[in-house]
């Protein structure tokens, strides 16, 4: 995909660079020579199952963590010469972080704001997170979306040129992931960088610009989600139960098929052309004297990109 | 908007809060000075000196030994019927000592034991003088009652310097393991926060406590005991700071690498339970043998107690105490710097 970002405040083309990185814990190699170059003002997704090595990667992107090899620029800037320059210029919200219960979620904010040299108003921040009615509540009495909605003003407090996300919405309802998505968004929009991991496929498709599919500490596949499924052999998927079940062999013998999976009674099959492997399905169950009991098909999902990389799925990890 | 506050400030401030919505820690920091100081001050108060009690054979005598009465302001005689009764009270500690009336008299106790030692010589010296004994010496005796001198008043400046280092090594301690555990220092240290600062924070918020921990304390000794502050009360409270920001510094130090608040725990009380014991507490830390008086005196808790003692009591001033406050600022400058050089922020 070529560069589209025409924006005048998108900066120097690159907001983050690396190079080779490598980092084990033991004998587990959490990332395994990983490159990546991020561009001003996209959102990056970094997708993968758990213990896949994305924390691990952002945290050494973030300067949290140190890499055994490899480089890192940020914004031009590497960690050991500009750290504090650095620090003023990015947010950063980390996997479950609990903030301390006593305060309120105005203090709280107002004292990530204090460490940064300039930032936005907590006032308005609060406003932005739909947080003003819990202004002074103690955080010890948020929900779970609601102290994630706080970490995520946090991380803006010092008005951010690159915001990261480590699983900004791992465990929250589908009503708070939506209203972060759309601070996310907004975020991006005004032309301001986001880097996050995630392993929901939902997620990356709303959000991320371009993705990269991590695996064993490795990048596996890189793109935009569409440029990602249209790689598949199979972008089509027939959703489909019938009584009595077809075996894997018999779905093999249609036209086009890819990856078959089976959760339950149902199949999963990832086709190369609907018009050619429909018919050939139901006249399949026909002769097999099988009744159809369902029927669907969708274009295939990031999901069925990962499943057609690495065999697993990425949640049931 | 009102104007962004500095980070060392709202660090600060962010700390102070949270210690204060903290009701176990207030209590501990406030009330537990203030019960000890009552328990162990009535425990101790002027009183007249206990009666010893001295067992006596034959209990028909009433208590009399050779025929006339035993009488000592020191002494209160239990009649035995028995020798063997008198004797089990004597092992049950009811006694300190038996008279058992016979000629010789045989006097019955355990000389290890220093009530004994004390009944054995007053018991002797009512009997000799009852049979007529006359000493060759005059002797006058004066009484000392004077405050200052009592055990509360040695007491108090110890719980005084035992407050301010529990409260300094565990309020630091607890609450930097804990920002540990929750994550929030790793985030903190993905802000443009100065560390330095951060823990400098920490200290800060204890010496914000450190006047009404100590007001507290002196009002109470003063008001309910009548203990002197003889020297002048801003010596008293500097050296109290002083204290206070080495153990700030020890707390540190200890937290510094602490991934549990169990390991954490055990670590201040491999800290504190020496300094309890061995810093003149409870009682003069010159009783233990010499050989292990430069590792005492060593201690920042000693240094702060025969401070805050040469102020209050003696009214000494900064000239008398300059090298223990001296030691105390090396305690806290050593610790911090090294506290920050182990630091484990994640």
């Amino acid at each position: 995909m070529s560069v589209a970002n025409d924006r005048p405040d998108s900066g120097t083309g690159t907001a983050i660079l690396c190079r080779g990185l490598r980092k084990h814990y033991d004998d587990v190699r959490a990332v395994d020579g990983l490159d990546l170059e991020i561009r001003s003002g996209e959102c990056f997704g970094l997708l993968g199952p758990n213990g896949a090595g994305k924390t691990t990667t952002i945290e050494i992107l973030e300067g949290l963590t140190k890499p055994d090899a490899g480089d890192v620029s940020i914004l031009g800037r590497r960690w050991g010469s500009h750290e504090r320059e650095l620090r003023a210029r990015l947010g950063v919200s980390l996997q479950e972080t609990r903030f301390s219960e006593k305060l309120t979620v105005y203090e709280t904010l107002d004292l990530f704001r204090s460490l940064y040299p300039r930032g936005r108003d907590p006032e308005l921040l609060l406003r932005d997170l739909s947080l003003e009615e819990k202004r002074d509540a103690r955080v010890g009495k948020l929900s779970g979306g609601q102290r994630q909605r706080l970490a995520v003003a946090c991380a803006l407090a010092g008005d951010p040129e690159i915001l990261f996300l480590d699983e900004p919405t791992t465990g929250l309802d589908p009503q708070s992931r939506l209203q972060l998505w759309e601070r996310f968004e907004g975020f991006r929009a005004a032309g301001r960088t986001v880097l996050l991991t995630t392993h929901y496929m939902e997620e990356a498709e709303r959000l991320c610009d371009r993705v990269a599919v991590v695996d064993h500490g490795k990048i596996i596949a890189q793109g935009t989600p569409a440029e990602l499924v249209a790689g598949l052999h199979a972008p089509h998927i027939v959703e489909f139960a019938s009584d009595p079940p077809l075996s894997a062999e018999d779905l093999k013998a249609l036209p086009g098929v890819g990856d078959c999976r089976k959760r339950d009674d149902r199949w999963f099959v990832g086709v190369a052309s609907l018009v050619d492997a429909v018919p050939a399905l139901l006249s399949r169950l026909e002769r097999g004297g099988s009744k159809l009991v369902s029927l669907s098909t969708h274009r295939a999902t990031l999901e069925d990109v990962f499943i057609s990389l690495t065999g697993r799925e990425l949640r049931d990890e | 908007m009102s104007e962004p506050r500095r980070p060392l400030f709202a660090l600060t401030r962010a700390r102070v809060l949270e210690f204060i919505r903290e009701p176990e820690a207030v209590f501990w920091v406030f009330a537990f000075p203030v019960i000890m100081a009552l328990v162990l001050g009535f425990a101790f108060r002027d009183k007249a000196p206990e009666k010893l009690p001295v067992g006596v054979t034959g209990g028909a005598s009433g208590g009399a030994v050779g025929g006339r009465p035993l009488t000592s302001p020191l002494l209160r005689t239990i009649p035995f019927a028995t020798v063997e009764e008198g004797l089990q009270g004597l092992r049950t500690g009811k006694i300190a000592l038996l008279v058992e009336n016979k000629e010789p008299l045989i006097y019955h106790f355990d000389p290890t034991r220093p009530d004994a030692r004390l009944a054995r010589l007053e018991v002797d010296d009512a009997v000799q003088r009852a049979a007529g004994r006359r000493d060759p010496l005059r002797i006058r005796e004066e009484e000392m009652h004077e405050k200052g001198s009592r055990y509360i008043d040695f007491l108090l400046p110890g719980i005084l310097g035992l407050n301010l280092m529990g409260t300094g090594i565990w309020g630091i301690g607890f609450g930097i393991v804990n920002a540990r555990l929750k994550k929030t220092l790793k985030l903190m240290t993905a802000t443009p926060m100065r560390k330095s600062e951060y823990l400098l924070a920490q200290i800060l918020s204890r010496l914000f406590f450190l006047l009404l921990e100590i007001a507290v304390i002196l009002a109470f000794g003063v008001l309910a005991f009548g203990v002197p502050i003889r020297g002048s009360l801003g010596l008293l409270l500097a050296t109290a700071l002083l204290g206070s920001l080495s153990f700030a510094g020890l707390g540190l130090l200890v937290a510094a690498r602490a991934k549990t608040l169990e390991a954490a725990s055990g670590l201040m009380n491999l800290v504190m339970v020496p300094m309890w014991l061995l810093s003149g507490v409870f009682f003069s830390a010159e009783r233990f043998p010499n050989a292990v008086q430069p590792l005492i005196r060593a201690l920042p808790l000693t240094a702060l107690n025969d401070a805050l003692r040469a102020v209050m009591l003696e009214g000494k001033g900064v000239a008398a105490i300059g090298s223990l406050l001296l030691l105390l600022a090396v305690w806290g400058v050593v610790t911090f710097g090294v506290a920050l050089k182990i630091f484990r922020w994640q």
